[in-house]
Order: structure tokens, then C-alpha cells, then sequence
């Protein structure tokens, strides 16, 4: 295995890679085509570079594992916006998650629907690209339109432009206290109704899920609200009136219960395990119930207030047909080699959309070295 | 500022090019008479003037479409317009190229309140996206001063922000889809009312790349339900410095504001006379403003207070009603407006890291000083977006160049401490020979890649952003006439 220290012995394995590299992280996101190379890790290239709590910033190395970043920032009552998952439990992988491989996969969780992706906190990237020199785009300043913004476009693209050597991001501070507003036994369509009433309200939620089985195997939706403690109390109030006609909720403001709830929804810990194939779902939160019935007999997690949907299927089954009359697109997460061989795991663009991609990749990559094939 | 020479090729058929997009186009959104053409001469960088070839205002994608492939054709250059309003002459013109004009491209095509969306053409101005789901209490967020006027198109080229984008972000953040016509004329679409991509996010580097991958003709843009109130403080300091201090105590504690703005003494004194907004006479002020119920306010704005105190603040006075809020904002917003009235000026965009506003904006005082030419200061204080208005006089010969000069000191002395070369306006042909200041040839390199894949042959908006050596190669150089 290839384990550059720096970003210099980074640039050189790439320059000389004489084939193709699998390029990892905390090899914890196992996402995408299989791909055959020689392992590429970035973890010995670790460290913060530069924390100013009093500018919302954070710099660190891409081989920084994600715990070490969030110790960091917890220590000054602050945080990373965009709730990154965590896809151990899902993905049945170990290790420690890395800060690159968290931008790599544009990893995201359900504070996503108020605060913004990954991508969108995401200020700055060094990387090596597939000719093994270093680029630079963005910085660590959050508000920045000089040049073209590449930040984007590296964030999510899974290691196939470059190889990640450093990120910055914009952080925000944490917040004091959390409450959910719970309702039990909503059907999707209710839930979907009632997820959009709460998104719809003045009252700045920044969770909102629906399990069809919860953890304690009934249908539960859940609306997180956090802030100051007056202000998260008087919200949860007027949710559950804004909300009462899809029946009797509860409030939980327990900071373990309410924490260990929404990891649960972000790392769609109910599929822990489990036989079938997962899927991700992105469509129009309205196309929820679409979805569902489309996908009759699956185990749904909607997420993102229905815009989310997490979806486990039999082993092998190839779910975009039966979507086909949905706009949006389907990740295939989890399924075995063989599978995610057989089943392109990115949904296939449209052919103008499929030549950019691929033009964009022979510019960045043009040997073709950098995880080839992992995203189609 | 260096443009390239015009193509006296394209020049010499201009009649052919003319009747080819009249073919394509109805009679009147074809501009060609000179004294026609010169509507389009330039942006709201008006120290930069070149009538176009011609102007076109299509109406609809498949009209931009069909423009763009006779362009393509033609092998004439094409400069996309919103409406004018870019400070970085995004706009600007060359004499061999067509001007692509979205005016005309103005229709609300879907409200939806359920998924939180609207979908747009995009020659419809910012704030009339806002008119149009005002009525349901929803908003959108992105506010960049010259929202009355300035297109959706542009504030997507620009990747415009605005004074509340601490809390909302800037366009990026806010769009989530686009229709999108390509130098061929090949119509895309990217993304939709889902939030994230599918695979490689084109989007986002769509957004922000001034009018040289594409036309945007429609966009799906995120919209927001309005805050229950919102409401203003008003800080006034003897010292900058402090003030700085305090916008950084204030970020620590944990509140976010929506908008923290920052103005100097010359621009509180300028603003005061012409909006009459009752600013107290001190050398720096800020206004921080928060939203919520009257109680969150009341919860966040006492925490803010207890900081602001800590400071020594001349004046902290909180908004006791909209009238006064109107009030507290009606001179920070007329604050470029007002500075006009009494002299030229230049408007700067760099972005620093908010703990170097001390140091930076002493700098900015020395260097005042050693070029003799005066500067006001209002800007975003939240997210680092300064605004340094350089005042100078257009009819004394040689103050423009000086004010340049001056200009690019200071945006030299951004990228130094660690900031940018424009945080919200953009590259354009203003910051265009100084990008070398802040990336690397490689860096550059990676850039224009993007463009040799969406636009091979480089005819949209070509001189902009890149510094003219940089994209020689990728231009498409006239021939020089011997």
C-alpha cells in the first residue's frame, strides 16, 4: 500500500503510478463500482492546520480523522454544519473516518435541509490531480468567487478528479439544546404532509424524519428544532399545534436520547446488519409517497423531510426501473461485489450531462488512474 | 485594462451575422444599429466602454439555443448579460462579439411551497423572485445590494451573496437546479428540487463561473419560510479595532446573527447626510441583527448587548420598531449610493479572515495616506467581505490609474493575510490581471480545463476571469493585421 506523509510524496505516487490506485481514506465508505489498484491511503497525511474559532474556520489535513476535527471544534462550542454520517454501522466497515474521505463522498446528514451539504460548508481543497500536480481552488475565507469554484466539484466526486490533500471549512457554533417533536403511526403520505408543514413553518427545524418501522417497530416522525432553551421550548410548542391534526405528539429534550435518535436517522442505523441492498434515494420530498409505493414491501428511512429516502430491497434487485417515472436519482449504497459490479451503483446521467462528466475526468485523470470506474 | 483585438474577420461579416440570428430571432430582438448597440456599451463598471457587434434578447431557451448555435457557427464570440449591473464588467463587451441579453427572460415557472422551490427564467430580477412567494411568507435569501435591479443569470454567473448570507449562504447555497445552453447550443439540465447530485457536482461549478461554461436560462432556487421578526442593534465605537473585536466576541458566543455590517467613520458621516439615518458621530459602526420571535430576539439580542458592552460602545441602540429597523438599514444600504453623490469611486471586494480586520484595515489607513486618495469602509464584518470604496476624481487625469493601483494594493494585502480577490462580485476583467496573485499557472490551469470541456472552442466571455497571457493559447487569437 502506497501511504504518502505529505502532500509532495503524495504528488510523486501519483506522478509515478505506473497503474491504476484505489484511493482511500479510513477505508470506512466503501461506496461505488469496485474498484481493482493499488490501495492509496491519505491517513498518514493528518493533522489541523489552522482552528480560529472567531472566524468560523477550521483547515485540516485530509488524512485527519473525523473524531479528531470534532474533539476540536467541540472544545470551543462549535461545529461542523452538515452532521456528517457515519457509515460504519451500515456499511459493516471499521476504522476511523477520515475529514477527506468525508468530502470525497460529500457526506452529509439530516441538519443537511437547514445548514447545507458537506459541499456547501466546504471553503477550500488542496489536491493532487491524476497528472500529480498539486492544485489548489478556494481558501479560508467563506466568501469567495475568485476563479472558478472547483471546491464544489471536488466535494462528492469520490477520488476520481484528485486526490484530496487538505480542506477548509466554514464551522458554525453549536447549539445549547435540542427537542424533537415526535408523532407515532403516520402512514408516508401523512408523514410527508406533516414533515412539509413543519419545513414550511417559521420555526427553523433542523431534523426531519420519518421511519416506517422506528426503533420500536411503529411508524415514527421526528421534527428537531435547536437553539437557546426558551426559544427550542416555544418552538416545540408551536409545532405541536401547528402539527396537531395528524394527531397527538411528544416532545423529548433529553440531550442522550435526543443525540442518539438523530445518529440513528443519520447513519440509517436501522439497516445495521440487515440482508438486503440498501439504496439512497434523492428526489422532491412530494415524491415520497411515489417512492413508497413504487417500492411496496421495502423498509423506507425518509429523511431530509421525504427528500432522503433510504431504502432496503432484496439482494440484487435493480430499483431505478420501477422509479423511472420519479425525477431525482438512486445510489446503490450497499450490495455485494457482484452486484454493485452488475448494477452501475451511480445513477447513469443523461448523455449531455454523461460527456461533461467524462470530459471533466479525462482533463483531471487523463491516464484514467485515479479510482477508475468507481462512479460509472 | 487590455482587451483583445477585435477579429476584423467577424467584423467584415457583420451583415451575415446579423441576418443569420434575424433568421432565428423575432425582428426586434435583434440589435445592430450603432446608436443602438451602444445601450450595451457597458456594466455598472463604467470605466470600461465597447459597443458590441450586436445585442440579442431572446425569450425563451429554445430562441438562446438557436443564437448560440448560429455563434458557434459564426465562430463569434458571445457575452451573456443579465442586466447590467456586474462592478467587475462581466458584461463588458468586445467589438467582435454578441451580446446575449436574458431581459426578456422573465416568467415565474413554478411556485412550489410543499418542496420549497421555485423555478425561474433567468433574466427576472433577485428581488422579484422574492415578490413573487412574498404573499405565502416565503423569501429568497440571497440579497446582494443591487437586488432591485440585478438578474438571477448574473447573481448565478457571479455566485452573488449579499449582506445575510452569514446565516443563508450565498447563491451557491441556494440553487438547486439549472437549464442550461451550451456554446453549441446543446440544452442541459443539471440537478432538480432534490438537494444533491447524482454524480460529479456540475452544478456547483456552474454557478460562479461567469458566463463562460454556459447560458443559464432557467434555475430552480431554493426558498425559504419568513422569520416570525427580525430585528436590528445599532453599535457605535471610538476605535475599529474594538469594533472588530467585538464582531469576533460576538461569533464566539455562540449566536449567529443574520448580518453583521460594518461601516467607517467616512462612510457613517456620508450616509448620515444623505439617508438621514440618525448614525452616531463615532469611527466605527455596526448593526447586527437577529431573527425569530419577539422573545428569541429579546434571548439573542441580550446576549449580543451583554458582549457589545464589554467594548465601551458610544451608542447601542436597539430597534424598538420596524420604522426604526427601516431606519438602522436605510443607511448602510444607501451606503454606495451616497458616496457617489459626492465623488467617484471604485468599490473593492476582497475577503479576508475576520481576525485580520485590525491589521488590514490599518493598512488600508497608511496606504490612504501614501496615495493621497480617500477611502471609506463598509462591509460585511460576519464573513470578512470587505467593501473599500476608493474615492477619486474621473475627470483628473491619471486619478483613475492611481485609484487602480491603489485597488490592487489592497486586494494584494487580502490574499497576503489569507483572504481573496472578491468575495461576491466576481473575477470579471477587474480582478482579472491580478488572479496570478492569488493562484498558482497549475491552479489556473485546472480552471480553464473546466472551460475546454464545456465551451472547447472558448467563445463565451473569452477575455474575462483568466489573465490574457494565461489564455492565449485557448483563445482563438485573430490574426494580427500586418
Amino acid at each position: 500500500m502506497l501511504k504518502p506523509r505529505d502532500e509532495n510524496e503524495l504528488a510523486a505516487a501519483v506522478a509515478g503510478a505506473k497503474s491504476p490506485l484505489r484511493v482511500q481514506g479510513g477505508g470506512t465508505r466503501p461506496i461505488g463500482a469496485p474498484v481493482s489498484g493499488d490501495p492509496l491511503s491519505v491517513t498518514a497525511i493528518s493533522g489541523i492546520e489552522l482552528y480560529e474559532p472567531g472566524a468560523l474556520t477550521i483547515v485540516a489535513k485530509a488524512g485527519t480523522p473525523l473524531a479528531e476535527i470534532e474533539a476540536a471544534l467541540a472544545a470551543e462550542n462549535q461545529r461542523l454544519p452538515f452532521e456528517p454520517m457515519d457509515h460504519r454501522k451500515l456499511l459493516g466497515t471499521s476504522g476511523e473516518p477520515t475529514i477527506g474521505g468525508v468530502v470525497a463522498g460529500n457526506v452529509s446528514g439530516p441538519r443537511r435541509i437547514q445548514a447545507g451539504a458537506c459541499r456547501d460548508s466546504l471553503i477550500g481543497v488542496r489536491f493532487v490531480d491524476g497528472h500529480g500536480t498539486v492544485i489548489k481552488n478556494g481558501g479560508r475565507v467563506m466568501k469567495n468567487v475568485t476563479g472558478y469554484d472547483l471546491v464544489k466539484l471536488m466535494a462528492g466526486s469520490f477520488g476520481t478528479l484528485g486526490v484530496l490533500s487538505e480542506v477548509s471549512f466554514k464551522v458554525l457554533p453549536a447549539t445549547a439544546t435540542t427537542a424533537v417533536v415526535l408523532i407515532n403511526g403516520l402512514d408516508v403520505e401523512q408523514a410527508i404532509a406533516a414533515m412539509s408543514r413543519a419545513l414550511c413553518s417559521p420555526y427553523e427545524v433542523t431534523g426531519v424524519a420519518h421511519a416506517v418501522s422506528g426503533v420500536e417497530g411503529h411508524p415514527v416522525t421526528m421534527i428537531r428544532i435547536e437553539g437557546f432553551e426558551e426559544s427550542t421550548t416555544y418552538r416545540a410548542a408551536k409545532l405541536q399545534t401547528l402539527l396537531a391534526e395528524f394527531g397527538d405528539s411528544d416532545v423529548e429534550t433529553d440531550p442522550d436520547r435526543t443525540r442518539n435518535g438523530w445518529a440513528w436517522v443519520r447513519d440509517a442505523a436501522k439497516f445495521a446488519g440487515t440482508d438486503g441492498d440498501i439504496w439512497r434515494i434523492s428526489v422532491k420530498p412530494s415524491d415520497g409517497a411515489a417512492v413508497a409505493s413504487a417500492l411496496s414491501g421495502a423498509d423506507l428511512l425518509f429523511d431530509w423531510g421525504g427528500g432522503l429516502i433510504w431504502a432496503e430491497v432484496a439482494a440484487g434487485t435493480d430499483i431505478r426501473p420501477m422509479l423511472a417515472e420519479v425525477a431525482g436519482h438512486a445510489t446503490l449504497v450497499r450490495a455485494s461485489d457482484e452486484t454493485r459490479t452488475a448494477i452501475a451503483p451511480f445513477h447513469p446521467e443523461p448523455a449531455p450531462l454523461a460527456r461533461m462528466t467524462h470530459g471533466l475526468r479525462k482533463k483531471f485523470d487523463p491516464r484514467g488512474i485515479l479510482n477508475p470506474g468507481l462512479m460509472g | 485594462m487590455e482587451m483583445p483585438t477585435p477579429d476584423p474577420g467577424i467584423l467584415a461579416k457583420k451583415d451575415r451575422i446579423v441576418q443569420r440570428l434575424q433568421s432565428v430571432l423575432p425582428a426586434d430582438a435583434v440589435i445592430h444599429e450603432e446608436t443602438e448597440t451602444r445601450a450595451y456599451e457597458c456594466d455598472a463598471l463604467t470605466a470600461y466602454k465597447c459597443p458590441p457587434l450586436c445585442a440579442v434578447l431572446p425569450a425563451n431557451t429554445e430562441e438562446v439555443s438557436a443564437v448560440l448555435k448560429v455563434c458557434h457557427e459564426e465562430g463569434v464570440p458571445v457575452v451573456p448579460r443579465g442586466s447590467g449591473t456586474s462592478l467587475a464588467g462581466g458584461a463588458l463587451p468586445t467589438a467582435d462579439c454578441v451580446i446575449l441579453g436574458v431581459a426578456r427572460l422573465n416568467d415565474v415557472l413554478e411556485a412550489d411551497y410543499d418542496n420549497r422551490v421555485i423555478r425561474v427564467q433567468t433574466g427576472r430580477t433577485n428581488l422579484s423572485v422574492t415578490g413573487a412567494v412574498e404573499h405565502e411568507d416565503f423569501f429568497y435569501a440571497p440579497d446582494p445590494s443591487s437586488q432591485l435591479a440585478c438578474a438571477i443569470a448574473g447573481n448565478i454567473a457571479m455566485n452573488s451573496g449579499g449582506a445575510h448570507c452569514l446565516k443563508y449562504g450565498v447563491t451557491t447555497n441556494n440553487l438547486l437546479g439549472v437549464t442550461m445552453v451550451l456554446m453549441d447550443g446543446t440544452v442541459i439540465e443539471v440537478g432538480g428540487a432534490h438537494l444533491d447530485a447524482p454524480g460529479l457536482d456540475l452544478l456547483g461549478v456552474i454557478c460562479g463561473s461567469e458566463g463562460q461554461l454556459g447560458v443559464v436560462t432557467e434555475a430552480t432556487l431554493r426558498i425559504l419560510r419568513k422569520p416570525e421578526g427580525a430585528r436590528p442593534v445599532l453599535m457605535g465605537f471610538n476605535d475599529s479595532e474594538v469594533a472588530g473585536a467585538c464582531v469576533a466576541d460576538i461569533i464566539k458566543a455562540g449566536v449567529l446573527p443574520v448580518a453583521i455590517e460594518y461601516m467607517d467613520r467616512l462612510c457613517i458621516e456620508t450616509t448620515d447626510k444623505f439617508a438621514k439615518a440618525g448614525y452616531p458621530d463615532c469611527e466605527a459602526l455596526l448593526i447586527v441583527e437577529v431573527e425569530g420571535s419577539e422573545a428569541e430576539i429579546d434571548e439573542q439580542l441580550g446576549v449580543i448587548m451583554q458582549i457589545a458592552r464589554k467594548h465601551d460602545p458610544v451608542e447601542l441602540r436597539q430597534s424598538t420598531s420596524p420604522e426604526e429597523s427601516a431606519k438602522i438599514w436605510l443607511g448602510r444600504k444607501s451606503a454606495f449610493g451616497a458616496i457617489g453623490q459626492i465623488n467617484d469611486y471604485m468599490c473593492l471586494d476582497g475577503t479576508i479572515p475576520v481576525s485580520s480586520l485590525p491589521y488590514v484595515l490599518k493598512r488600508i489607513g497608511e496606504m490612504s495616506k501614501e496615495y493621497g486618495l480617500q477611502v471609506g469602509n463598509v462591509f460585511h464584518a460576519g464573513d470578512g467581505n470587505m467593501h473599500p470604496l476608493i474615492l477619486f476624481d474621473a475627470n483628473k487625469p491619471g486619478d483613475l490609474e492611481l485609484c487602480e493601483a491603489f485597488g490592487a494594493e489592497i486586494l494584494k494585502l487580502c490574499v497576503e493575510v489569507g483572504g481573496c480577490l472578491t468575495g461576491e462580485h466576481g473575477v470579471g476583467i477587474e480582478k482579472r490581471d491580478l488572479m496570478g496573485e492569488q493562484f498558482a499557472p497549475e491552479d489556473m490551469e485546472a480552471q480553464m480545463r473546466v472551460k475546454d470541456v464545456f465551451d472547447p472552442a472558448w467563445l463565451l466571455n473569452p477575455a474575462k476571469v483568466f489573465p490574457l497571457d494565461v489564455s492565449a493559447t485557448r483563445r482563438s487569437e485573430p490574426p494580427r493585421a500586418a
